[in-house]
């Protein structure tokens, strides 16, 4: 690995992103407009935004930021210029960490800008500490990416990248807790559950939101964070530089 | 420059290369050496195998069996992603970021000088459009953007999957004096193209019929064996020669 060619694929993304304000825009307003909705339709009820408002926060950055990765990725193969690359002398993990870097950034302003508008603008309330639950926020943003970034590894063509929604995220969202406690779905779908990186990312803000400090999310933060790596090295290990 | 790399026999030694793309058998058997310094033309009818050709030299085709050595290595060695040069068929380069944006990514890639972008682009005939994003250029402007991005490193084997098509005659013969001048220099070229007038601006022709090759020689030497006036004559009447590849027969080896 090459410190200054991971750093030049990282300002090399940033600088495909800031031609295309637009889309920057849209990752930023998008999970606002959404959070927004929910909170205003439980106008009426507030418990409604304080307790699934974390719960927003700590899926939709990584739900955005799966989706921007793999779309990203999936231009990269069709444009050829992945195949270019790896002609060239970039190891995979200089490309997928330079990648990594420029979506983390992304991630941390998305979701920061989410948990204000949360708290600030549609009223949420947490008994925990705000700051807490945004790192969290970011955190889980960084692992939407880097998911995002392995699936598109595996995928061999880009029929199969743009199937990686639906294949790895829509069956995390529908075991990971944020639609039936866990403890009352069946004990299969209970250990998918365990197996989950969403799982742990809900936990985290979960526990800093119902104000239970650090000590009980730390160990799910771990979690995700272990899902980051484990993610970014099963992208580099299925990346290939042949192709049929 | 040479390193460990060989600096003396063929620039690329092929032998027994099979290539399968699906169900499909690409190239059944192939063998062919390129000879350093020279122009190489890679001609031959769509679909008779010359991309997967390319992609085998610059190693990112999957092959099923036979080896291809680069500069005497294996293709698609580490040491070898500096030395050789790939220019696919279609651009690319990023559609959304300028021409000069794309190189200083590519330059930073190879770690080439800095003013060797300025140099590359002043090559291919861009100067006007370096602060013009891919997207907004034509379809020849941006082929010549990605050409560009293969000459950076100053590669010993530059390989060119149709760099001509789209191009206006000017352009054309301007493109095909700067592959004389990097032969010149040293490098070697393997080119390919489906026009035939192209062919005797090479030193050397490789005519590929359905995964064969079908003639491997000099412009001269190939009208001179065949007795026809033109490149494309040629072709024709070694087309009509060659054993054809019936229906049901997947084409083992010959």
């Amino acid at each position: 690995m090459s410190p200054v060619r991971t750093f030049a694929t990282a300002r090399r993304v940033l600088t495909q992103l800031r031609h295309d304000p637009r889309s920057i825009a849209m990752v930023m307003v998008v999970p606002c407009v959404v959070l927004g909705i929910v909170a205003w339709m439980f106008n009426a009820t507030p418990m409604v935004i304080d307790r699934f408002g974390p719960m927003l926060l700590a899926i939709f950055p990584a739900f955005v930021m799966f989706l921007v990765t793999s779309v990203t990725m999936l231009r990269e193969r069709t444009s050829g210029t992945l195949e270019r690359l790896m002609t060239l002398p970039l190891a995979k993990a200089d490309f997928l960490v330079g990648y990594a870097l420029a979506f983390a950034l992304l991630a941390a302003v998305q979701a920061v800008v989410l948990t204000a508008w949360a708290h600030w603008v549609c009223g949420m309330d947490v008994s925990g500490s705000l700051a807490g639950l945004m790192a969290i926020a970011v955190l889980d943003a960084v692992l939407g990416s880097s998911l995002g970034l392995a699936a598109s590894s595996v995928a061999r063509t880009e029929f199969q990248a743009v199937q990686m929604l639906p294949v790895v995220v829509v069956p995390q969202l529908l075991i990971c807790g944020l639609l039936m406690p866990r403890d009352q779905m069946p004990t299969l779908l209970q250990w998918l559950s365990d197996a989950a990186p969403f799982t742990y990312a809900l936990e985290a803000t979960g526990d800093l939101a119902a104000g239970r400090g650090w000590a009980d999310a730390a160990p799910d933060a771990a979690m995700v964070a272990g899902f980051v790596v484990l993610s970014a090295i099963l992208g580099v290990v299925t990346l290939r530089r042949r192709t049929p | 420059m040479g390193g460990e790399l060989a600096t003396a026999g063929p620039a690329v030694r092929i032998s027994h290369l099979r290539v399968k793309r699906g169900r499909r058998l690409v190239l059944p058997d192939l063998s062919l050496e390129i000879p350093r310094g020279q122009v190489v033309g890679l001609l031959g009818p769509s679909g008779g195998g010359k991309t997967t050709l390319m992609r085998g030299i610059v190693g990112v085709q999957i092959v099923a069996g036979g080896t291809v050595e680069v500069l005497g290595r294996p293709a698609g060695a580490p040491d070898l992603r500096a030395k050789v040069g790939y220019m696919t068929q279609a651009p690319s380069v990023y559609a959304d970021l300028t021409v000069t944006e794309n190189l200083v990514y590519f330059g930073a890639l190879l770690g080439v000088a800095k003013g060797r972008v300025a140099e590359v682009i002043d090559q291919v005939g861009l100067a006007g459009q370096a602060g013009d994003k891919i997207a907004n250029l034509s379809g020849g402007q941006r082929s010549r953007a990605s050409l560009a991005a293969a000459l950076l490193g100053r590669p010993e084997l530059l390989v060119a999957d149709e760099p001509t098509v789209g191009l206006d005659p000017v352009l054309r013969a301007s493109l095909w004096q700067l592959f004389r001048e990097l032969a010149a220099q040293g490098a070697t070229l393997l080119v390919s193209s489906h026009v035939m007038d192209e062919a005797t601006r090479c030193d050397r022709l490789v005519l590929l019929h359905q995964g064969r090759v079908l003639a491997d020689a000099t412009p001269a030497g190939l009208l001179a064996s065949t007795g026809a006036v033109s490149a494309e004559e040629a072709f024709l009447t070694l087309e009509r020669q060659a054993p054809q590849t019936g229906p049901g027969q997947t084409g083992g080896a010959p």
